[in-house]
C-alpha cells in the first residue's frame, strides 16, 4: 500500500505528462485537421453538382478541389430578406470573412429565424451554365441532418443533392448519405408548380406517386425521410426572396 | 555472479518462445474475447454494418490494447493499488485520443463515420479486462503480445461479422457489389441465374442481426471448430 502523499504525486505527474502529450499532438496536427475539414466541406458542396464537374469527384485531388472553388465557384451570403450581406458586415458580425464557407449552418439554425444568414454557391460550368447550390439543415431521427441542393439556372429544377447527418442509424437513416441510387432520384425534380407556386420535393413513404415532385422513401427510415422533406420545404424556401431577385 | 544473472534476464526479455506464441494465438481460438469470454459485444454490434469500418476499428483496438497493456505493465510497480483503475483509464483514454487525432489527420472521411465509436473504445471491456487481468502482473513484452493477440482475436470476429452483415444486408463486400441485381463483377448481366435473384435483407443492417450472427459464430466455434471448449461431463 502506498501512502496518500505518493498517490497524489503519482496522479499529478501522470496527468501532467498526458496533458502535455495530447496538447502537443492536438496543436501539431491542427493545420492538417483544419485543412481536412475544409476539403471535406468543399467536397460536400461539389458532390451536389457532381454530374456537372466533368470529372469524377472521387478522383479529384485536394488541390483540384481548391482550384475549382477558386476559379469556378463564387460565394455569396444572403440574409432572410434576400439581401446580399457584404464582407464588412460579416466581419463585424463575428464571421471569419465574407465567404459563404464561413457561415456554419448549425450555428445559424440556433438563431431566431429572421437573423439567419444563408450561404449560396454559384458554380459556373465550363460551358458557361450556372448552377446554384443552397444549404439546408433540419432534424433527423437522432440528431441533425443537413444537405446541399444544387439548382439549375431556371432555379426550379434540382441538378443534384448531397445529404449528411450527425447520428442517423447506419443502413437506415444514414442511407440519405450512403445510398447513391436514392439520392439520384432528386435529380430533375421540380420545386415549383406550373403556376409558379413553391411546392418543394416530398419524400413519400411507400413510393413516389408524383413523378415530378416526389421521391421514394427509405424503408425503415420514415422519420429521417420526413426530416428530409421538412428540411427541403423550409430550407429552400429561405432562399426564395433572393432567388426571386435573380430570376427577374 | 548476480550481475551476470541480471544481464541474462535482460537478454531474454524479448524472446519469442512457446509461451509468447501462446499469448498471441490463444485469444484467436481458445480464449477469444468475443466468442469465448463474450466481451466487447457493444462495439461488435455498432461497427459491423460495413467491413471498412470494422477493419479500421480492429486496427484502432489492436493499437490501443497493445500500447495500453505495454504502458500499464511498465508502470505496474509504481501504480498505487488504490487508484489503479483510474490510472488505467487515463492510459486508455490518452491512447484513444491519440488514435482519434491521428485518424482525423489521416482519413477524415472514416473519422467522420467512426468518430463516436472510436471514443467508445475507452469503454471496451476487453481493454480494461486485459489491463486488470494481465498487464498488472506480467512483463511489458508479454503484455504487449497479449494486447496484440487479444486485439487480433477481437478484430477477426469483428471482420467476420461485418463481412456477413455487409454481404447479406447490402450485397457488397468492401463496397463492391457482389450479389444481387446490378452486381459489379462475378456476374455481368442483371438477369443472371447466379446471384441476381438476391434481394438485400434489411434485417442484417440492423443491430439485432449482429447478435444473431455472433450467436451463430459462438455456436460454430464451440460445436465444430473447437469442441474442447464445451464441458461435456
Amino acid at each position: 500500500m502506498h501512502n496518500t502523499n505518493y498517490i497524489i504525486r503519482f496522479v499529478l505527474i501522470i496527468t501532467a505528462v498526458v496533458a502535455i502529450v495530447l496538447a502537443l499532438m492536438s496543436n501539431g496536427l491542427k493545420p492538417i485537421h483544419d485543412k481536412n475539414e475544409a476539403i471535406y466541406n468543399k467536397k460536400a458542396i461539389l458532390s451536389a453538382i457532381a454530374d456537372h464537374l466533368g470529372k469524377d469527384l472521387g478522383s479529384l485531388s485536394d488541390d483540384e478541389i481548391i482550384e475549382i472553388f477558386n476559379n469556378q465557384i463564387s460565394q455569396t451570403v444572403i440574409d432572410m430578406d434576400g439581401k446580399v450581406v457584404d464582407e464588412q458586415t460579416m466581419v463585424s458580425l463575428g464571421y471569419k470573412d465574407g465567404s459563404a464557407e464561413s457561415v456554419d449552418m448549425g450555428k445559424e439554425m440556433k438563431k431566431s429565424e429572421a437573423d439567419r444568414l444563408l450561404p449560396l454557391y454559384t458554380y459556373k460550368k465550363a460551358d458557361g451554365e450556372d448552377f446554384y447550390v443552397v444549404n439546408v439543415r433540419g432534424k433527423g431521427l437522432w440528431d441533425e441532418i443537413w444537405g446541399c441542393i444544387a439548382l439549375e439556372k431556371d432555379l426550379n429544377t434540382i441538378a443534384g443533392v448531397a445529404f449528411d447527418h450527425k447520428a442517423e442509424t447506419p443502413g437506415l437513416g444514414a442511407e440519405i448519405k450512403d445510398n447513391i441510387a436514392w439520392k439520384n432520384q432528386f435529380t430533375g425534380k421540380k420545386l415549383f408548380t406550373n403556376d409558379g407556386e413553391f411546392k418543394s420535393v416530398y419524400v413519400r413513404k411507400g413510393g413516389a406517386k408524383d413523378p415530378v415532385y416526389e421521391v421514394d422513401g427509405i424503408s425503415g427510415a420514415t422519420i429521417t425521410a420526413d426530416g428530409v422533406t421538412e428540411m427541403l420545404a423550409r430550407g429552400i424556401k429561405y432562399y426564395q426572396p433572393y432567388l426571386n431577385t435573380i430570376k427577374q | 555472479m548476480a550481475e551476470v544473472k541480471v544481464a541474462e534476464k535482460k537478454e531474454s526479455a524479448f524472446q519469442f518462445g512457446k509461451k509468447e506464441r501462446k499469448l498471441l494465438i490463444d485469444p484467436l481460438n481458445d480464449n477469444n474475447p468475443i466468442t469465448v469470454q463474450v466481451l466487447g459485444i457493444c462495439s461488435a454490434l455498432a461497427v459491423t454494418t460495413l467491413m471498412d469500418k470494422a477493419i479500421v476499428m480492429a486496427i484502432a483496438v489492436i493499437f490501443v490494447l497493445a500500447l495500453s497493456n505495454l504502458f500499464t505493465s511498465l508502470l505496474r510497480a509504481y501504480i498505487p493499488k488504490q487508484v489503479r483503475m483510474i490510472v488505467q483509464l487515463v492510459i486508455i483514454a490518452t491512447l484513444v485520443t491519440v488514435v482519434e487525432l491521428a485518424l482525423k489527420a489521416i482519413d477524415y472521411n472514416i473519422y467522420k463515420e467512426l468518430s463516436v465509436f472510436i471514443g467508445l473504445i475507452i469503454t471496451n471491456c476487453i481493454i480494461m479486462g486485459r489491463l486488470e487481468a494481465f498487464a498488472m502482473g506480467n512483463s511489458p513484452w508479454k503484455s504487449f503480445l497479449d494486447g496484440i493477440g487479444n486485439g487480433l482475436g477481437y478484430g477477426i470476429i469483428l471482420i467476420i461479422v461485418a463481412f456477413i452483415r455487409e454481404l447479406f444486408g447490402k450485397g457488397t463486400v468492401l463496397g463492391a457489389k457482389v450479389i444481387g441485381p446490378n452486381a459489379d463483377y462475378l456476374i455481368n448481366t442483371s438477369d443472371s441465374w447466379l446471384f441476381g435473384w438476391y434481394a438485400n435483407n434489411n434485417l442484417m443492417v440492423l443491430f439485432p442481426s449482429a447478435m444473431f450472427v455472433i450467436g451463430v459464430l459462438i455456436w460454430i466455434h464451440r460445436g465444430i471448430i473447437n469442441k474442447s471448449l464445451v464441458d461435456v461431463s
